[in-house]
């Protein structure tokens, strides 16, 4: 046997180093101790008391959460029926293009269409704006993720329930919901996730004085750079990365790149 | 697929016909009517919008104009979309040479590391954009990491402006869309068959030869996906240019905000983006066309 070649491994630790040193360093500032962001002079959680003691953080955070949650509900909901009915009584391509389009346009561009569309139907702004805005994503992205896991299922068993005559919707409840539950766990974390970091569609379609904790968090940066969005950010960065872990234990989602 | 499922059916006691249509119309038509009352509708009223002349406060007149196209004609609007156009392009190349190496060292991994390097390159883009990008602020500004070091080991004498230029443009967007390139080329690698490339070596190819006449053809089609990828949130971003081009260099994505949300001018912004439309939708069928040259080939 040739012997491997760890010359290939180059790269990926290069992109590691790329992906990973900014990330690093601005956990690491989070726990400083100084004044300054940058520069570290000892350990210390202060900034992260500083956060609960913010107020817009707080409230950003509750409308996030608001929003985040009823995105996830909704287009968990409705995104797996939308992968059920594609994958299994549906051969239309034209209604997979519709149901992925949304995910694949430019997010400026939905943002700047919503707010035509609100505007028309004389629609007031505020969280359900966003929570609507949300779904264009959410959507998509539960279905994508479902039909992932749907492909996989063994459909004998709803067929043979089918032919003992159950109707299509108790074949669902009883036969494909509980097998396709790892699937359906793993799109509405992403959901969520997407909703909890989602900027450019909040942005366009907030009531300006109920901003998402992402619009308080840019706002805070153009501001300039102070060591509580160290802790902030170190604090989302958890989360995301917890969801994300949790969502490759259930659905070994990277099995899907092969 | 759907072939089991019609012979399943015709097999069934209960004949298909109503049930299965008003099966049908139930799991559809929430997640449907959801997505064309929310995305397609926007876009077509968008593409309207064009063709009105621009309210006081916002908003539409309605009466039919073409101004709006011909006010594209002006050097300033060009120049801001020739650059976004380079811009973009530049981080879809960068994006490029270090995410197809990249992507192959991974399919070259032991199975088991192999997942978790992939999850590794997912977790960034999962990860709060303006929190990643925020990253990069503190990494590179005045007093800054990088500057601390460069001074430290006196390399140069005071902090270097390495924030709010172009070059750091690009650098912010290679950094938010590089696994949207890596993840697709992964894809494409790890499908090859090893036969393919063990038949060139024992032809004779030397392994240089064999990537450009085997494995680059067969993985082309998936690069220009994530070239794609890539590109179009990259051309109509305007969180980058604004956060690490200390809005002096601005994109397409800019304008576009500021005619919405500062100008209040709906009908030319709504302008702008159909020509980010019109590029998003000439990069896919070009995508689509070279991907098709490729494998004919």
């Amino acid at each position: 046997m040739r012997r491997r070649n760890l010359g290939v491994y180059v790269p990926l630790w290069l992109t590691y180093v790329f992906f990973y040193a900014p990330i690093v360093v601005m956990v690491v500032m989070s726990f400083n101790s100084s004044d300054s962001p940058f520069g570290f002079d000892g350990f210390s959680l202060k900034w992260y008391g500083a956060l609960a003691e913010n107020d817009n953080v707080l409230r950003g955070l509750v409308n996030t959460l608001i929003v985040a949650v009823g995105t996830t509900v909704i287009a968990t909901v409705v995104g797996t029926m939308l992968a059920v009915g594609l994958a299994r009584y549906t051969r239309s391509k034209i209604l997979d293009a519709l149901a992925t389009l949304p995910a694949i346009l430019p997010e400026l561009m939905l943002a700047v269409g919503l707010l035509i569309f609100y505007s028309t139907v004389r629609f007031t702004l505020g969280l359900h704006s966003i929570l609507l805005a949300h779904l264009t994503f959410g959507i998509p992205l539960v279905a994508v993720v479902v039909r992932v896991r749907l492909a996989s299922m063994d459909m004998s068993l709803e067929e043979a329930s089918r032919d003992l005559g159950a109707g299509p919707i108790p074949t669902f409840l009883r036969i494909t919901l509980p097998g396709l539950m790892p699937g359906v766990a793993a799109g509405a974390l992403l959901a969520f996730t997407f909703s909890l970091d989602e900027f450019v569609l909040a942005f366009f379609t907030a009531e300006p004085t109920e901003p998402t904790l992402p619009i308080v968090i840019y706002s805070m940066i153009r501001f300039g750079v102070t060591p509580d969005i160290n802790a902030l950010a170190t604090i989302l960065l958890v989360v995301s990365f917890t969801a994300v872990i949790a969502v490759q234990r259930m659905t070994r989602l990277t099995e899907s790149f092969k | 697929m759907s072939g089991n499922l019609t012979k399943a059916s015709e097999t069934s006691r209960r004949p298909p016909g109503w049930g299965r249509a008003a099966a049908a119309v139930f799991f559809l038509a929430p997640g449907l009517t959801a997505l064309i009352v929310l995305a397609i509708v926007p876009m077509i009223l968008m593409l309207t919008y064009m063709f009105f002349p621009r309210g006081r406060f916002g908003g539409v007149v309605y009466e039919f104009t073409l101004e709006n196209f011909a006010r594209l004609n002006d050097p300033l609007y060009l120049g801001v979309i020739g650059d976004s156009l380079v811009i973009a392009g530049l981080v879809t190349l960068i994006a490029l040479l270090i995410g197809y190496p990249t992507a192959y060292a991974i399919a070259q991994l032991p199975p088991r590391w192999k997942t978790i390097a992939l999850v590794a390159i997912m977790l960034p883009f999962w990860t709060n954009f303006l929190i990643r990008i925020y990253a990069w602020i503190v990494l590179l500004s005045g007093p800054g990491l990088v500057n601390d070091a460069l001074t430290g080991l006196g390399l140069v004498d005071e902090p270097l402006e390495l924030l709010y230029n172009e070059g750091t443009i690009v650098l912010g967007l290679v950094y938010g869309y590089l696994s949207l390139m890596i993840l697709p080329i992964y894809s494409a690698v790890e499908k090859l068959d090893p036969r393919l490339r063990e038949a060139s070596a024992n032809l004779g190819a030397s392994p240089f030869r064999t990537f450009l006449s085997v494995t680059l053809p067969l993985t082309l089609p998936s690069a220009l996906i994530g070239a794609v990828l890539v590109f179009v949130p990259s051309f109509g971003n305007y969180v980058v240019p604004e956060l690490l081009g200390g809005g002096k260099a601005i994109m397409v994505g800019n304008m576009i905000r500021d005619q919405f949300l500062k100008a209040r001018d709906w009908p030319f912004g709504a302008t702008l983006a159909l020509v980010m439309i019109v590029f998003t939708f000439v990069l896919l069928i070009a995508q689509a066309v070279a991907s098709r040259r490729v494998r004919n080939a």
